[in-house]
């Protein structure tokens, strides 16, 4: 296991158009998650990695759209099950760069549990998520990160009614390693903290803010309303827990970076041939 | 009890040991097994228990055997208790009759009335008593000397399973056992006779104490799985249990997934990667896991996940054998996607086709059900160790990378080159969604037109050899079966001695893609079919009818779980032809 197929330092240097594919994105006009691809590019690029040695994994909606859209490996899977397919696939390739990418829905309700799981597992995955608080492909449900009164979905006429849900606190709870939010009218602040959260060991998870102009134009205005959290980042998780309970989900930055131990199942280097492990049942 | 043909002594005898918590029942079969191993006989042993999670009332279920056995006899010759609490229970497991004999400790109670009714001879074994005047003696260990000494085992192959099995337990205990299995050997004298084993053949080949559980392990370890993710379910954890160290050691990994849906698509994502991934499960787990083995079909990526069935629906019998995940293995994927369906026909098979739909799944890029069962799990052997199938075909790995490189180019046999992450110019985005050639995603006709024919010329287009069934025998008459009902089946065939009509037997390995081409063949000359299967709604029939020409006079012998069928009901339904 673990084929180290390609050195990671490309000799030539690529630019992020480079890691772009000829695929023509489905995505409205002005959708948020334009720039998020570009920020990706822009990542990719700054790190020199060879499009060969990158794997993006989504479920689906709008946003998990977006492996097709770049030059890299990529797997869209299943609607909430990119998660455990990128954690399969890293054990299986510790070689490769894995990143997660997809939406508020795909991510904290349908695969609300793999969220969980894989925060606590601690692979040296990055998850990123398009939070538009809404069913983007759908076309316009509410999302467990929609506010209770928006009333504006014909399933929920009344607004969905219950809480949103936190997904910056949940990360922190279920113990992810590396936990910041960005905005996508920011590609290069974006592309800056995916680079970090790459870097960073263990399960990094990346929150965008990327606006959904077709259900929620109203979005339109996050530009204006996000600011740099006041604070720098923390390794405490105690006070990255208080900073987030009074958060109104419009700082950005990156709020924690842990040094938990990342989760690496042991490969045995020296191997047994699978044919003596039958003695155990010769008579 | 089965007699051999040519001297009329018994070639087999079944025993039941049962005993309420903490008596050690299921430690004497298993030694007891092990012993006949060493002793060069055949041995198969299934085990029954209440639902408590430790102690409780147990029954292990063992026969003994000069010839390979693949399934329980009829009837047992020996009912041994070591107390009767809670043991009516296990009346329908333990089918006795006139011949049959009751060894009984009279301190262990009375003998319940179903046990009673079935009219067989009783005697008595004070097992208890006798332990008094031994230091750390333990009934159960009197029961196995008894027992062993009563069909005929030699004492030194109990002497050496004990040293083997007590080696941590120290000095005290084995020299404390050795005198429990000797005094259970002297009290053996005073019960009545009982019909012993001919000794058996010394033999040079090669044999094995397995479970199908672990034989499946082994399957899966020998067709080269290196990833395996899975969530505990009975009865399908053993084979999880027996992996992961042995995963350790051959340079693979285990990873325990926080559910079914995650575990599929962990092996889905490894596979990807280009390492070969397994999963097993079962029932509930199976049904969870149907979207994403989906996904594996549409995308391309090989996967194996293995289902020990139980008895269902819903949380159903998780302790007992039923074949009725069946249609869900079949049909259970939404739109056209087709994929691999196999079923081992024994416990030493359940090596033998792991391996196989390993293999398969990795050589046609497609998913791959492994359809084990409870009875076959959970059986312990002795048995001939089965042969290593010799590597066939591997994925299909482009290590060079054309210009033109499309992940899901059409080709003759409808298997495209699968580049592997890491691969310089092969980089691809693997879909759900329905795509073209490239793998872009596309709803055009022609592009979903192109690959459903390319995902079925796979599988139909492929040449599965002689492996898609066993088939034995000649004959007019024809008895289809698949999976665990095979033994049984096997077993009723073998007993049919002086019968004027020879009866074919096919047992079926691969369910899907099905075979009627092959089919046909077999069945030539063939005017009846009986079919057998352990369903109540006849699954495999009805399964039979849709995909294959039968021929006119065919009827089913299907019953639910979760008793086993014995081999006197497939002769019950071949008298009716005589
Ligand atoms: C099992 C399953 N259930 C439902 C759907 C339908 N579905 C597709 S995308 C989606 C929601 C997508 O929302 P989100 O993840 O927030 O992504 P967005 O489209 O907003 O980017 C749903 C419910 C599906 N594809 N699969």
């Amino acid at each position: 296991m673990g084929m180290n197929m390609n050195d990671a330092a490309s000799t030539t240097a690529l630019a992020p158009k480079d890691y772009k594919s000829s695929v023509k994105p489905v995505w409205c006009p002005g959708c948020g998650d334009f720039s998020v691809l570009s920020a990706i590019t822009k990542a990719l690029a700054h790190m020199g990695l060879n499009p060969e040695d990158v794997a993006v994994v989504s479920g689906i909606g709008c946003s998990s759209r977006i492996p097709a859209y770049l030059n890299t490996y990529g797997f869209h899977g299943l609607h909430g099950r990119a998660l455990p397919l990128a954690t399969g696939l890293k054990v299986a390739r510790p070689d490769l760069t894995v990143l997660v990418a997809g939406g508020d829905g795909d991510g904290f309700s349908i695969g609300g549990n793999h969220f969980l799981h894989a925060c606590r597992r601690n692979i040296d995955l990055t998850y990123i998520v398009m939070d538009n608080q809404v069913y983007g492909m759908t076309k316009g449900q509410a999302s467990p990160t929609t506010a209770p009164d928006w009333a504006r979905s014909k399933m929920t006429p009344h607004g969905p009614g219950i809480n949103p849900f936190h997904p910056l606190i949940i990360a922190l709870g279920a113990g992810a390693n590396f936990i910041a939010r960005v905005s996508s009218h920011d590609p290069n602040g974006t592309a800056k903290t995916i680079v970090e959260a790459i870097r960073h060991p263990g399960f990094s998870f990346v929150h965008v803010l990327s606006p959904c102009v077709t259900y929620q134009p109203e979005q339109r205005e996050w530009k204006k309303l996000v600011r740099p959290a006041p604070v720098e980042a923390t390794s405490d998780a105690g006070r990255a827990a208080r900073r987030l309970l009074t958060d109104d989900n419009l700082y950005l930055g990156v709020l924690y970076h842990g040094d938990r131990e990342t989760y690496r199942p042991r490969f045995e280097t020296t191997k047994v041939d699978p044919s003596q492990l039958e003695q155990e049942f010769i008579i | 009890m089965t007699l051999d043909t040519t001297t009329g002594t018994p070639s087999s005898i079944s025993i039941a040991l049962i005993g309420s918590g903490g008596s050690g029942v299921m430690t004497a079969g298993s030694m007891l097994l092990d012993a006949a191993g060493r002793s060069h006989w055949y041995a198969y042993m299934t085990r029954s228990s209440g639902p408590q999670i430790r102690g409780g009332e147990a029954a292990a279920l063992i026969r003994i055997s000069n010839t390979p056995i693949e399934s329980h006899d009829n009837r047992f010759d020996i009912l041994l208790a070591i107390d009767w609490r809670n043991a009516e229970r296990f009346a329908g497991e333990i089918p006795l009759d006139s011949d049959s004999l009751i060894v009984a400790d009279p301190d262990g109670g009375d003998i319940p009335d179903k046990i009673n009714a079935m009219g067989a001879r009783c005697c008595e074994l004070p097992m208890k008593a006798l332990c008094k005047n031994i230091t750390g003696g333990r009934p159960n260990m009197i029961a196995l000397g008894a027992i062993a000494s009563l069909v005929g085992l030699p004492e030194q192959s109990l002497i050496d399973v004990l040293t083997k099995v007590l080696k941590n337990k120290g000095e005290e205990v084995i020299t404390s056992s050795t005198e429990a299995i000797q005094a259970g050997i002297s009290a053996c004298d005073s019960l009545p006779s009982c019909p012993s084993l001919n000794p058996p053949e010394p033999h040079a080949a090669k044999r094995l104490n397995i479970t199908g559980n672990e034989a499946v392990g082994i399957g899966a370890l020998r067709g080269g799985v290196r990833f395996v993710a899975a969530y505990p379910i009975t009865p399908a954890t053993e084979v999880l249990e027996w992996l992961a160290p042995m995963l350790d050691k051959v340079g693979g990994v285990l990873v325990q997934a926080e559910d079914e849906l995650s575990s599929v698509n962990q092996i889905i994502g490894a596979s990807f990667g280009g390492v070969p991934a397994l999963t097993a499960t079962s029932g509930p787990g199976l049904a969870l896991m149907m979207e994403s083995i989906g996904l594996a079909v549409a995308a391309e990526v090989p996967i194996v996940v293995v289902n020990v069935m139980r008895g269902g629906p819903s949380t159903g019998i998780p302790t007992k054998s039923e074949q009725t995940d069946l249609n869900i293995a079949l049909y259970g994927l939404h739109g056209e996607a087709p994929h691999l369906v196999v079923a081992p026909t024994s416990v030493a098979d359940c090596l033998f086709t792991t391996q196989w739909a390993v293999q398969l799944a990795e050589a046609l890029q497609t998913a791959a059900i492994v359809l084990s069962d409870q009875s076959l799990g959970q059986t312990r052997a002795v048995l001939d160790r089965p042969a290593d199938l010799a590597l066939m075909e591997r994925r299909n790995v482009p290590t060079k990378i054309g210009p033109d490189y499309k992940r899901y180019a059409v080709t003759p046999s409808g298997i495209s080159p699968m580049a592997l992450p890491g691969t310089t110019g092969g980089q691809y985005t693997a879909d759900g969604l329905e795509h073209n050639e490239a793998g872009t995603p596309s709803s055009q006709a022609e592009d979903h037109l192109t690959q459903l024919d390319k995902r079925h010329t796979k599988l139909h287009g492929y040449n599965f050899g002689d492996h898609w069934a066993d088939i034995e025998g000649e004959g007019d008459i024809a008895v289809i079966t698949w999976g665990s009902s095979s033994g049984p089946v096997r077993e009723a065939l073998s007993q049919r001695h002086n019968k004027e009509r020879n009866v074919r037997l096919i047992c079926m390995r691969l369910l899907s893609p099905e075979q009627p081409e092959k089919m046909e063949a077999a069945l030539e000359g063939v005017e009846r079919i009986l079919v057998v299967e352990q369903s109540h709604s006849g699954q495999f029939y009805r399964y039979l009818r849709a995909h294959y020409d039968l021929p006119a006079e065919s009827k089913a012998f299907h019953r639910p779980g979760p008793l086993p069928i014995r081999p006197f009901e497939v002769h019950r339904e071949l008298a009716e032809w005589e």
